[in-house]
């Protein structure tokens, strides 16, 4: 490897979205700027440094903070006035009524899982629905709190659809082994398999989870990257408000983050679960689950509201906005389709598209000498490859094993993040290993 | 039955309680919805009631929030040289600035900053693969005890009265809590002797102990653990193989000198092997105590010590779940342990900033501590460290008679009638455990010094007045 090109690139397989020299937005990150300033009471004027909107929203913040003291624990839930805040972005994406009441900020959207988990599983008897593959906080935070990860394999072949036949199968399956079935994950855009779902998917889903009294976990963090005009975001809130099922009829939990979208600020750790349908007594439970770790850290929960409610027509900073959005997105698309394009063409790989989120997960058809070779090295043949990958050109990906797969498949995860005009060399790169690994083990 | 009816839920969490948030701060809230002016001393939030934020670490942060700010050629006008040279210091530490996920257990080279930090403190050299950040400390000391707990069989001791954190955690994991009493009598002191009987009376009913905590400074209670007490613990410890986990968030809140503040690590290594090499021990720190009092940031560390490394890996296993802690509050952490030098630009503002802070914390520690010793009734200790007056409130049979009437523990009763009567919002002693029919409140001692004369004038005349109109002679609730 070239030295100039180690140090200005090394794809990784996180989120480090801020890693791949995209920016922060500007707006969003000059007003916490601010808010530290002001809180400083300094009184130099900035009207060099800062938008007059973002000052104005800076200051608006300020007020909602008790004591303008962004030191301080707030309340529980989050700062009320950051929540009504985030209420009215909800509201306006789904065009149905939002209570800041039913919102709890947390240190990104992980710990809103975890909670949830651990509300809903008193021991191994208690299981969870969760596609397969899976974002592996499922099922680490199942395994933690004691309960049962229930498996539902969405279909690769349809570009990862979930099928109702499948979710029944497996839910009979699951009781007849005595396991009480307490809920359904759904991820949407997926991950680590990108798929976003049809509204009439959704629908099936929601009805499922009435009838069947689950509540819906709906993982909602990625509604921000959707990279296909065919395909729309829908709140799962939304689907069953729309279906008519009201406030009290079921209960769905809504997570959304500041990780990803086109922010991708993973550092802060911001993020909410909106909670609807739920029975006050269990509210009080989780207030109380939250309360124990005081708040959620209040940098991330003003980002928070900052991405729920961002510059709106007429605002100064609404232009800028709008275009580092934009910039943003059509790249994240852009590379989408050429890393997609790139892994199709090699030969032993499959890759559905990624309509939305942040990943790509092709499928390794590995020949048999390969999979031999991984066995003597007491190896996954996902991971002995990934291994290999990573030891010939530096590039890491997940193995597919950690998502979980149907038996007997092997992938991989890789990010879509990479900066654009460095992706032409890791197609390159992952073409030229690939291609001498195919060599060395076609059968 | 449906998923989340109230029946069928997680019974552990419904066991679980957290007072400091509980009915007395809820009635508080409601309270202030209606208007009525509330003077919230049930959690230890020193910005919330009127302390300044340190200037430096927030000019420091705001740069590395808005790096662009850097660009400025105006930036010297509004920031002094060293925290600018500090922003550009930690920024480049991260790979991709505050918005990326940082290593799991939080950037190395805040680690490091924190290793130095425990090394000039104690003498000894720390290591920072050891030092694992958190968002909070509260969130170290969960994951440890999630670690240690298998089952009911598993027992912690926690001394009695404690924060809640730990009840509610043990509770949450389904763990069983050993009590351990302090004796208040004795300036809240630690008996060895209490201890021992504590442990063979949780063995006797097939309980395995496995790890001791310590609060010191003490939270609610406030004392300083001397060295003898803390060589005595971990002897203890040492013979009956128990991990001692060692919460030592307001190490920077001691009020008085004849008890400084050691860490239990100091100790630890001063006793030299083998014992320095065999104990098990977990430290928490935070930026949300001290004279930082930074709680809204959610920065804190755990630092380990002798703890085998495949143990670590487990540790560090589940940390990765979380992604990684906050990056703005690491940088706090690193301010924190790495403040400005003499000689900095920074350095006299800073200085004036933290020892206004501490004096007054001091001054305020003992006209609390003074003004309920005034009151009928009322009992209470010096309050040698951390943020808390925790007095003993003697309440007459009557009062007892009328809480029970009302379903109200007596001390949340009491709580509540002060909390109608003034706006004072405190946590009743029943939230931290206590020696039974004995009761307390704790509040901090964080209201605004001018405000203090008028808080404890408005609560001595209401315990007054309770007082008379519950008094007879028939002996109060005593130690």
């Amino acid at each position: 490897m070239q030295s100039e090109e180690r140090l200005s690139f090394w794809p990784r397989d996180y989120n480090k979205t801020c890693k791949k020299n995209q920016v922060p937005t500007l707006s969003m990150r000059s007003s916490i700027a601010i808010l530290e300033i002001l809180n400083l009471l300094i009184s130099v004027p900035l009207h060099s440094l800062e938008s007059a909107d973002a000052i104005r929203r800076a200051s608006e913040i300020l007020n909602q903070i008790p004591a303008r003291a962004t030191g301080a624990y707030s309340h529980s839930q989050g700062i009320k006035g950051l929540r009504d805040t985030i209420a009215a972005g909800i509201e306006a994406r789904d065009s149905f009524p939002a209570d800041p009441n039913d919102i709890f900020l947390t240190d990104g959207a992980s710990p809103g899982v975890h909670m949830m988990m651990q509300l809903l599983l008193s021991s191994e008897n208690d299981g969870i629905l969760c596609p397969i593959p899976q974002y592996p906080l499922y099922s680490a935070s199942i395994t933690l709190h004691g309960g049962t990860l229930v498996p539902y394999y969405l279909d690769e072949a349809t570009g990862w659809g979930l099928e109702m036949s499948e979710l029944k199968k497996q839910l009979e399956d699951a009781k007849s082994k005595g396991i009480t079935v307490k809920a359904l994950v759904v991820i949407n855009p997926g991950n680590p398999t990108g798929q976003v779902l049809s509204e009439e998917n959704q629908r099936d889903i929601v009805k499922f989870c009435k009838n069947e009294g689950l509540v819906l976990l709906a993982d909602e963090v990625y509604q921000g990257n959707v990279y296909v005009p065919e395909k729309k975001f829908h709140s799962f809130k939304k689907v069953a408000r729309l279906m008519g099922y009201g406030e009290t009829d079921i209960p769905v939990v809504s997570f959304q983050s500041v990780s990803k979208g086109y922010h991708g600020e993973c550092g802060k750790r911001g993020g909410y679960m909106e909670v609807t349908g739920l029975r006050h007594e269990i509210r009080e439970q989780i207030y109380k689950l939250a309360s124990v770790n005081l708040c959620a850290n209040i940098s991330g929960q003003i980002l928070a509201s900052l991405v729920m409610y961002p510059p709106k027509l007429g605002d100064e900073s609404y232009e800028s906005y709008i275009a580092e959005k934009e910039q943003i997105l059509s790249s994240l698309a852009r590379r989408a389709k050429t890393l997609e394009d790139g892994f199709n063409n090699l030969e032993g790989i499959t890759c559905n598209k990624a309509e939305g989120a942040m990943y790509l997960f092709p499928q390794l058809h590995l020949p048999q000498k390969a999979i031999k070779a991984a066995e003597a090295a007491k190896k996954a043949p996902d991971a002995f490859y990934a291994r290999r990958l990573l030891d010939a050109t530096g590039v890491v990906v997940v193995p597919g094993s950690g998502f979980r797969q149907v038996p007997g498949t092997w992938h991989f995860r890789c990010t879509i993040l990479p900066p654009e005009d460095k992706i032409p060399a890791v197609v390159h790169r992952l073409t030229e290993f690939h291609t001498a690994f195919m060599d060395e083990f076609r059968d | 039955m449906a998923a989340l009816d109230y029946e069928s839920i997680n019974e552990n969490v419904k066991k679980a309680q957290y007072a400091v948030r509980g009915e007395l701060y809820l009635r508080a809230s409601e309270l202030q919805k209606e208007g009525k002016k509330i003077i919230f001393t049930n959690v230890g939030n020193p910005h919330a009631l009127g302390q300044k934020p340190l200037t430096f670490p927030r000019q420091v942060v705001a740069l590395c929030q808005a790096p662009f700010l850097l660009d400025d050629p105006n930036v010297g006008l509004i920031f002094p040289a060293d925290a600018i040279a500090r922003a550009k210091y930690y920024l480049g530490l991260t790979s991709g600035g505050l918005g990326a996920y940082s290593d799991s257990r939080g950037l190395p080279g805040i680690r490091k900053e924190v290793a130095e930090f425990i090394e000039k403190r104690d003498g000894y050299p720390s290591d920072p693969e050891l030092i694992y950040l958190t968002d909070g400390a509260s969130k170290g000391v969960m994951q440890i005890l999630q670690t240690i707990i298998r089952g009911q069989g598993d027992g912690i001791l926690v001394p009695v009265p404690q924060y809640p954190l730990y009840s509610a955690a043990i509770t949450l994991f389904g763990g069983s809590l050993v009590p351990y009493y302090l004796e208040e009598t004795a300036n809240w002191g630690l008996d060895i002797q209490n201890l021992r009987e504590s442990v063979a009376e949780s063995r006797a009913r097939g309980i395995t102990v496995r790890a001791m905590v310590i609060i010191n400074p003490g939270n609610p209670t406030g004392q300083c653990l001397s060295v003898a007490n803390l060589k005595e613990i971990l002897k203890f410890c040492n013979q009956e193989k128990l991990v001692l986990l060692g919460d030592e968030v307001y190490q920077q809140n001691v009020y008085q000198d004849e008890r400084p503040f050691i860490s239990a690590r100091k100790v630890l290594m001063d006793m030299g092997p083998p014992i320095s090499k065999e104990v098990q021990l977990v430290s928490f720190h935070t930026v949300s105590k001290g004279y930082w009092g930074e709680c809204g940031q959610r920065g804190g560390y755990l630092e380990m010590t002798n703890i085998p490394p495949q143990t670590v890996d487990e540790i560090y296993k589940v940390a990765s779940i979380s992604l990684s802690p906050n990056v703005p509050g690491q940088i706090f952490m690193g301010v924190m342990v790495n403040p400005p030098k003499p000689g900095d630009i920074s350095y006299d503002r800073f200085a004036r900033e933290s020892k206004g802070i501490l004096g007054s914390l001091r001054k305020r520690a003992q006209i609390m501590t003074d003004g309920f010793n005034s009151c009928r009734n009322v009992v209470c200790n010096f309050t040698e460290g951390a943020m808390y007056s925790f007095p003993q409130v003697r309440l007459p049979p009557k009062a007892i008679e009328a809480a029970k009437k009302a379903g109200k523990v007596p001390d949340v009763f009491y709580c509540l009638r002060l909390l109608e009567a003034t706006g004072i919002s405190t946590v009743p002693g029943s939230g931290f455990g206590q020696k039974d029919g004995v009761f307390h409140l704790r509040t901090t001692i964080l209201p605004a010094e001018e405000d203090m004369p008028a808080i404890m004038s408005s609560f001595k005349k209401f315990n007054d007045e309770f007082m008379e109109q519950y008094e007879d002679n028939r002996g109060y609730s005593r130690m």
